[in-house]
């Protein structure tokens, strides 16, 4: 791609960049969200018309105007968020749009056994009848790899893909992108895990504000240089982290068990601490908290807070108790993407400004600015639709929406998921002025980098179980990942 | 100093918004109302007093219901019981008086209460359960109509009483009895939706269901009440349809449902749920009202009318859609 240009109203995208991708390489394409990363993959996708420059494949300029233009010329998308119908088989969606005929009806039978071939030379484990609705997000994430590799696709690009998969499965999804290599396709690898690029990356190429910074080999440059040049500047501390907890005990859970997911989960939070929860997908992380927290109902086993057993039916009780929960999901479960920034930060304290038919605007506006400006979210207005915001300013609302609550334990599940470099650096900050105010918080994360950097103690978590917990002083990455492993 | 520029651009601009917001259907009522006022043909009946009450007093229970329903579709449901409501009870409330001799004032409350009774079964069914609003509306729909011909053995059920007309064909000064009624309904759902925390939970909820129960929100609640409240309006709009007919007629509010729904599409509400403003259905009520007066002022084929209702209604919302998508 070369000297490409791309300008929206308002904002100019990208501005006369290059980018080379070789065969059999895996080229890294990294920057903050805004960047332009997603919209030099749309247009080598089809999806926009690039204002200015050429794309070359093979050496020969090719016109893409749109997305089947883009798979004619053997070019594959895969989106972060999934684009598989749950209610068809895996077969027939790695056949859909282009079903192999018998005749006018559709061959089933060469359809199941071909994808039984391709699932089989992937190692998958599941068969071409399953339901994509009872496959895991990663075995689901497995099967769109699978769908753009059977079109013979010679290059591939992967938007976030280990984004919502545990490292178990990263293993294996690197494993797939060797096999494809070496068939000499090359693939784009877009990612905000940086420790990954020198895992699985020839080389990469770095945007910011829409202009190229450079492309380089990944071997011959370190995380620090990436990052400020991702940023723009040297950040002076990625990680920060110089709370003291003084251990008194806030919340405490006795065998806790509910439904096969939580088996006997028993663990104490200190005031003022940071407490990691580390472990695969679905080893019932999110499960143990979504019971304290009143979304599970039917659990067994106690929980206690500030001294007092507690069982919360819903959602409600939890927080009027001082409880507050950022979820894993922000788009499913945290945001109201057509509502304003306002409407998203102040939702769980209306009381605070509406008393029955009054309704204090001023009010209103002060909070959400308080919260607003401490989270340091960028936003143009208070009015801006929250759905328009980027992740990780997105996940400053959320963050902001439960502290507005004055909570006395903070739960973040997966805090910097799908957030870039600079705004984790300030959620990481925010984290550790929020503990040293006295604030307990509980932190989920399957990014080992975090867990170690900002816990003053980790439970590791597999299979529903508590499998261990580890200080500050003892946890390291081998020592997590085999507590992890089964 | 980001702090400082966001507080700059809060002011209080919500008039300015209201038009701004609702500019296409505005115009498209001014340009309504402004022909209808010069068209030679009807220029003489149509700037009258008379006919602006009357057409107010037309409108006044296609409001009620317009105002619940758009609760019900910003909330992500759907009502389609409240055209059989209103015939059930408004043969309750006819009944009570024609044929068990009870005062007046109890009559229209029992008639009031039968709907908000169906509302309550509706919002029951919907927030315990996962059955689609579409559905179980659909089921009550017929269920209220035939209690309706069962009550009534398929005929009307006079009432013969000069104060049984008050509340639908009554005057409050130069003011009709439900016109002011449905200045007060304007008003109070204007304030649920606006100013209440329930309309918060409302526009959460159909935002996006799984975020409003982590949230704390109580959906179940939530959707009890609004059904409720569209119950409770079916049932107002029985009780004045009745008076004004001076009968309970168990054939009324045929099809009312779909005029709600027009209004609150018209206003600019989407379906979709989540999204939408009490203020623009008031609009849509009144497009839709005017064009009807108008319509019957040129004398134009009531067949026909059903036909132009329809451009209309696709007109509406087509450009809304190439509003939004231009966005």
């Amino acid at each position: 791609m070369k000297n490409v240009h791309k300008r929206f109203p308002g904002v100019y995208a990208l501005n006369n960049v290059d980018f080379e991708l070789h065969e059999g390489e895996v080229h890294a394409l990294l920057g903050e969200n805004g960047a332009g990363k997603s919209t030099l993959i749309k247009i080598l996708g089809g999806i926009y018309k690039a204002d200015e420059g050429d794309i070359y494949i093979n050496g020969k300029k090719t016109e893409i105007n749109n997305v089947f233009n883009a798979q004619e010329n053997g070019i594959a998308i895969i989106h972060q968020e999934l684009v598989l119908v749950p209610h068809m088989t895996v077969a027939e969606n790695i056949y859909l749009g282009r079903e192999p005929v018998k005749g006018k009806f559709v061959d089933k039978e060469k359809m199941n056994t071909e994808t039984a071939e391709l699932l089989k030379a992937y190692n998958m484990n599941f068969t071409p009848e399953t339901l994509i609705a009872d496959l895991t997000i990663a075995q689901q994430q497995m099967v769109e790899i699978v769908k753009a590799v059977s079109s013979n696709a010679k290059i591939l690009v992967m938007d976030e893909p280990t984004s919502s998969i545990s490292d178990k499965e990263v293993n294996f999804l690197f494993g797939i992108i060797k096999t494809l290599t070496a068939k000499k396709a090359g693939i784009i690898y877009i990612s905000h895990k940086m420790s990954e690029l020198w895992e699985i990356c020839d080389r990469v190429t770095v945007l910011r504000d829409g202009h190229l910074v450079g492309t380089k080999i990944v071997n011959d440059i370190s995380k620090d240089e990436l990052i400020s040049m991702m940023v723009g500047r040297r950040l002076e501390q990625y990680y920060t982290r110089d709370f003291h907890s003084d251990g008194e005990v806030i919340l405490r859970t006795e065998h806790l068990c509910d439904d096969g997911m939580v088996k006997d989960v028993s663990f104490e939070l200190h005031k003022g601490e940071i407490l990691g929860f580390a472990g695969l997908i679905g080893a019932g992380r999110s499960e143990t908290m979504q019971c304290i927290f009143g979304l599970r109902k039917k659990y067994t086993g106690a929980v206690n807070l500030h001294g007092e057993d507690v069982h919360f039916t819903s959602a409600t009780g939890a927080v009027k108790k001082g409880l507050a929960l950022v979820p894993e999901d922000r788009k499913m479960e945290g945001l109201y993407h057509t509502q304003s920034v306002k409407y998203n930060a102040t939702i769980e304290v209306l009381k605070q400004f509406i008393k029955g038919i009054f309704f204090n605007k001023k009010t209103e506006t002060g909070i959400a600015d308080k919260y607003v400006s401490m989270m340091n979210t960028k936003t143009p207005t208070l009015d801006q639709p929250v759905g328009h915001l980027s992740g990780g300013n997105q996940q400053k609302v959320m963050i902001g929406r439960w502290l507005a609550t004055n909570p006395s334990v903070l739960i973040l599940d997966e805090p910097t998921r799908g957030v870039d470099v600079g705004a984790k650096a300030e959620i990481y900050s925010i984290m550790n002025y929020l503990a040293k105010q006295g604030l307990s918080i509980i932190m989920i994360s399957s990014e080992l980098p975090e867990i170690i950097n900002m816990s003053d103690r980790v439970y590791v978590m597999a299979n529903g179980t508590i499998r261990g917990c580890l200080s500050h002083t003892d946890v390291t990455q081998e020592a997590v990942m085999k507590l992890a492993a089964e | 100093m980001a702090n400082k520029r966001i507080t700059a651009l809060k002011t209080n601009r919500s008039v300015y918004l209201y038009f701004k917001e609702n500019l296409g259907i505005i115009v498209a009522f001014i340009v309504l109302f402004g022909f209808l006022s010069v068209n030679p043909i009807t220029t003489k009946a149509f700037l009258t007093s008379q006919n602006m009450f009357n057409v107010l007093r037309q409108i006044s229970t296609n409001m009620y219901l317009a105002c619940a329903m758009t609760m019900v579709i910003i909330l992500g449901g759907i009502d389609l019981s409240v055209g059989s409501i209103i015939a059930l009870s408004g043969c309750v409330a006819a009944a009570c008086v024609a044929r068990h001799g009870m005062p007046i004032p109890a009559a229209l409350i029992t008639g009031v209460l039968v709907g908000m009774l169906f509302g309550m079964i509706n919002g029951f069914i919907i927030a315990k359960t996962t059955i689609p609003a579409f559905i179980v509306t659909l089921a009550t729909m017929d269920i209220a109509r035939g209690f309706a011909y069962v009550y009534t053995g398929g005929s009307p059920v006079r009432v013969v009483s000069k104060a049984w007309q008050f509340i639908g064909a009554g005057y409050i000064g130069i003011f009709p009895v439900p016109v002011l009624i449905m200045i007060v309904v304007v008003i109070v759902t204007g304030l649920l939706m606006n100013n209440t925390r329930l309309g918060r939970h409302i526009y959460a909820v159909g935002g996006n269901v799984q975020a409003a129960t982590f949230s704390g929100i109580s959906v179940t609640s939530v959707k009890f009440w609004v059904y409720t409240y569209s119950g409770l309006m079916a049932g107002i709009a029985g009780v004045v349809l009745s008076s004004r007919m001076y009968s309970g007629q168990p054939t009324a509010g045929n099809g009312a449902e779909m005029d709600a729904i027009a209004a609150v599409v018209v206003g600019g509400t989407s379906m979709a749920g989540g999204a939408g403003k009490i203020g623009g259905t008031i609009i849509g009520a009144l497009i839709i009202g005017f064009l009807n007066n108008g319509l019957n002022l040129m004398n134009v084929n009531s067949f026909w009318q059903y036909v132009v209702k329809g451009v209309v209604i696709l007109l509406a919302v087509f450009l809304d859609f190439i509003r939004t998508t231009k966005k």
